[in-house]
């Protein structure tokens, strides 16, 4: 990738520092990605993202700059993409899923931070994340305590930092605020980008969105054959580049696999073999290039057939309703859309247990494992109540705890792989 | 034929053969720095038509020996229930894991909880204080046993642990009375485990921490329960693991 060199400095990475990432990045990918077995071959196309995932499509959001279009970087599926698309403007996840620049961070935040913040910051820091670079504005959101009150440090090491503020509680008071902040964030991406959204854009918009999640909830049927036709890793790589790649043509990649899964499925194929035990996954969001657990359990011998989290079905469960004919009707849909999300940090949050159990039955699961970011507090309190309420269905739960180090690795295989004796 | 187990723990090494169902052997040996080849010491001249491997270093093993694996929590719960049928809940503290295993009657793992990746609550815990105080670790459990006044310790971290031990002797402190509340420490620690898994009667007490009569005992009065510790506590894990061999070549066998 020496050809990005210039890019790469000119948006101020710390080329030396970027280039051991991008090497340990690789190296990774090779390990537990392009390790797996009976892969299916439309992965190709989410190797080569993976590949050029600081290359080329940083080029293209440049390109996209100079065209006069403006890059929003985000860190939650609560900034409605929906919005940013009908100002012509293009929504990106930010770096938050490996270890960066720690001892920097740790100037500026607890030590008990949660890694995701951490590794945000980090990437930050340590100048190697050239979304945050490439990003015209940042939008945080007001969700756990520990990303609203980060983002006040955020906010000075930044070009625009915008906040969003969310509701914790899912009544007419929350939808309300929800419904005024994404007015607000309307009437700021209008100024923004001095692009006024009629109906016809935000319908647009609506559109290419939910192009995505249609896609991806076709992917996640598929996971319901045994044999699975595809890795859980694959499938959550999938997920991953959902918040990186250019819609459409993540859209038409993502059919394209699942054309060929359909095929795998007709003839009885699959990545593991029928009896291998299935497991769902529930909890934190795992962001690139955060693989350890998945990797642990499809080498202990299990495969993931989902994931409730917001890198996941959570994420993308519900479509937009576009069939509004006003702006304030389509607005309106948006707002109902997202106040559906059934993150951690409402309270109480009783869809979030029925969506597992839901998912339990439709991907026909053998057992759950929640996982946890070390000092997530909303994931981990909810933790043992949806222990608790899993084990009295008798289905089998293990709870897990880690962060982003690899220390913990043979415990937490031990673990796993005695999670998988029981169920199995 | 001979059926073999090996637990390869951080600590030590424990080999059981088995000529069908009786123990014709057993062997111990410390795990070192390279517990592969003090594994493949530990197996010199001993003929076993099946093994099995356990502990922390069973996918070295597996690797070198190309021999099966089974997770400790599986081993320990295999050769506790056969060694006393009807167990429900077993502990298992060794050199640097300690874990809470809630058993069926049909001696099925129904649940576990394990330590995370910190070494608070364990053997690496109890011989670290041990050496602070001047005790061997055979002797530190009965020199607790001494002890003649309650002091509290609160800090369950090795190394936190370690200054407010060296802090309680220059006050003057005895050190059997350090001594208990550092059993204490890791009792009230162990309990918080078990509790989240299960209490239920019959429990056995097992791995090399299960050696620590105080610790026993100090479990028992805060659980207000008895607790079995088998005579080779240390064993059980390689033993389950030689029960599980001998399966695989049963079911190996009929398949054939």
């Amino acid at each position: 990738m020496t050809g990005y060199r210039d890019m790469w400095q000119a948006l101020g990475l710390d080329l030396g520092a970027h280039s051991a990432l991008l090497e340990a990045l690789g190296k990774g990918y090779q390990d537990i990605y392009l390790s797996q077995r009976n892969r299916p071959q439309g992965m190709s196309y989410f190797d080569f993202v993976m590949k050029e995932v600081h290359g080329l499509r940083i080029r293209e959001l440049l390109d996209e700059k100079k065209a006069g279009h403006k890059i929003i970087g985000s860190f939650c599926v609560f900034v409605p993409e929906e919005i940013v698309r009908a100002v012509d403007s293009t929504l990106v996840g930010l770096c938050t899923g490996a270890e960066f620049a720690t001892e920097e961070v740790e100037e500026l935040l607890p030590r008990n931070t949660c890694p995701l913040i951490k590794s945000a910051f980090g990437f930050k820091l340590g100048k190697a994340c050239p979304y945050i670079e490439a990003s015209d504005m940042i939008v945080g959101e007001n969700t756990c305590d520990g990303k609203k009150k980060s983002y006040e440090v955020l906010r000075d090491l930044v070009r625009k930092m915008y906040i969003m503020d969310i509701p914790q509680v899912k009544s007419d008071g929350g939808r309300a605020l929800l419904k005024a902040e994404y007015l607000r964030f309307k009437e700021t991406m209008e100024q923004f980008t001095g692009i006024s959204i009629d109906a016809d854009r935000l319908r647009k918009g609506i559109e290419i969105v939910n192009n995505k999640r249609k896609a991806l909830h076709r992917l996640s049927g598929l996971r319901r054959a045994n044999p699975v036709p595809i890795s859980g890793l694959d499938a959550l790589l999938i997920n991953q580049v959902y918040f990186y790649d250019d819609p459409k043509r993540f859209t038409d990649s993502v059919n394209g696999i699942c054309d060929e899964l359909e095929t795998r499925i007709e003839r009885g194929e699959g990545v593991f073999p029928r009896s291998t035990p299935r497991v769902l996954l529930t909890g934190c969001p795992m962001a690139i290039p955060n693989w350890k657990i998945p990797h642990i359990i499809e080498t202990a011998g299990a495969v993931i057939v989902g994931e409730e989290s917001c890198v996941g079905e959570r994420g993308v469960r519900n479509l937009t309703d576009g069939s509004g004919e006003t702006v304030e009707e389509l607005m309106e849909a948006i707002v109902e859309r997202y106040f559906k999300v059934d993150c951690a940090i409402f309270t109480p949050n009783p869809d979030r247990l029925e969506h597992i159990l839901e998912m339990y039955e439709a991907y026909r699961a053998d057992g759950v494992i929640h996982y946890c970011l070390q000092f997530c507090q909303p994931y981990l309190m909810e933790s043992m109540p949806v222990e608790r309420a899993l084990e009295d269905r008798g289905i089998p739960t293990l709870r897990i705890e880690t962060d982003y180090s690899l220390e913990d690795i043979g415990q937490l295989k031990t673990r796993i792989e005695a999670f998988l004796e029981l169920i199995l | 034929m001979y059926f073999a187990g090996i637990d390869i723990g951080s600590r030590t090494i424990e080999l059981v053969i088995l000529d069908g169902e009786e123990i014709v052997l057993t062997r111990q040996a410390d795990a070192g720095v390279d517990p592969i080849s003090r594994a493949r010491a530990i197996l010199r001249d001993v003929d076993y038509d099946q093994i099995i491997a356990t502990g922390y270093g069973r996918h070295l093993f597996e690797s070198s020996f190309d021999a099966p694996t089974v997770t400790e929590i599986r081993a320990h719960a295999t050769g506790a229930c056969a060694l006393f049928p009807g167990v429900h809940t077993i502990l298992d503290i060794g050199g640097q894991d300690s874990k809470a295993i809630a058993v069926n009657d049909a001696g099925r793992v129904t649940k576990f909880e394990m330590n995370d990746r910190c070494a608070a609550g364990t053997g690496k815990f109890l011989e670290i204080m041990a050496n602070t105080l001047g005790y061997r670790l055979d002797e530190f459990g009965l020199g607790a046993l001494e002890a003649k006044k309650d002091i509290r310790i609160s800090n369950m971290c090795t190394v936190f642990a370690e200054s407010e031990v060296t802090s309680l002797l220059a006050r003057g402190e005895d050190r059997q009375d350090i001594a208990l509340a550092l059993h204490w420490s890791v009792v009230r620690k162990t309990i918080g485990m078990l509790r989240r898994v299960s209490v239920r009667e019959p429990i056995v007490f097992v791995g090399g921490v299960a050696l620590n009569p105080c610790l026993h005992l100090l479990l028992e009065k805060a659980l207000e329960k008895d607790i079995i510790v088998p005579e080779d506590p240390q064993i059980v894990g390689a033993y389950g693991a030689a029960l599980l061999a001998k399966k695989t070549a049963i079911s190996a066998s009929t398949i054939l």
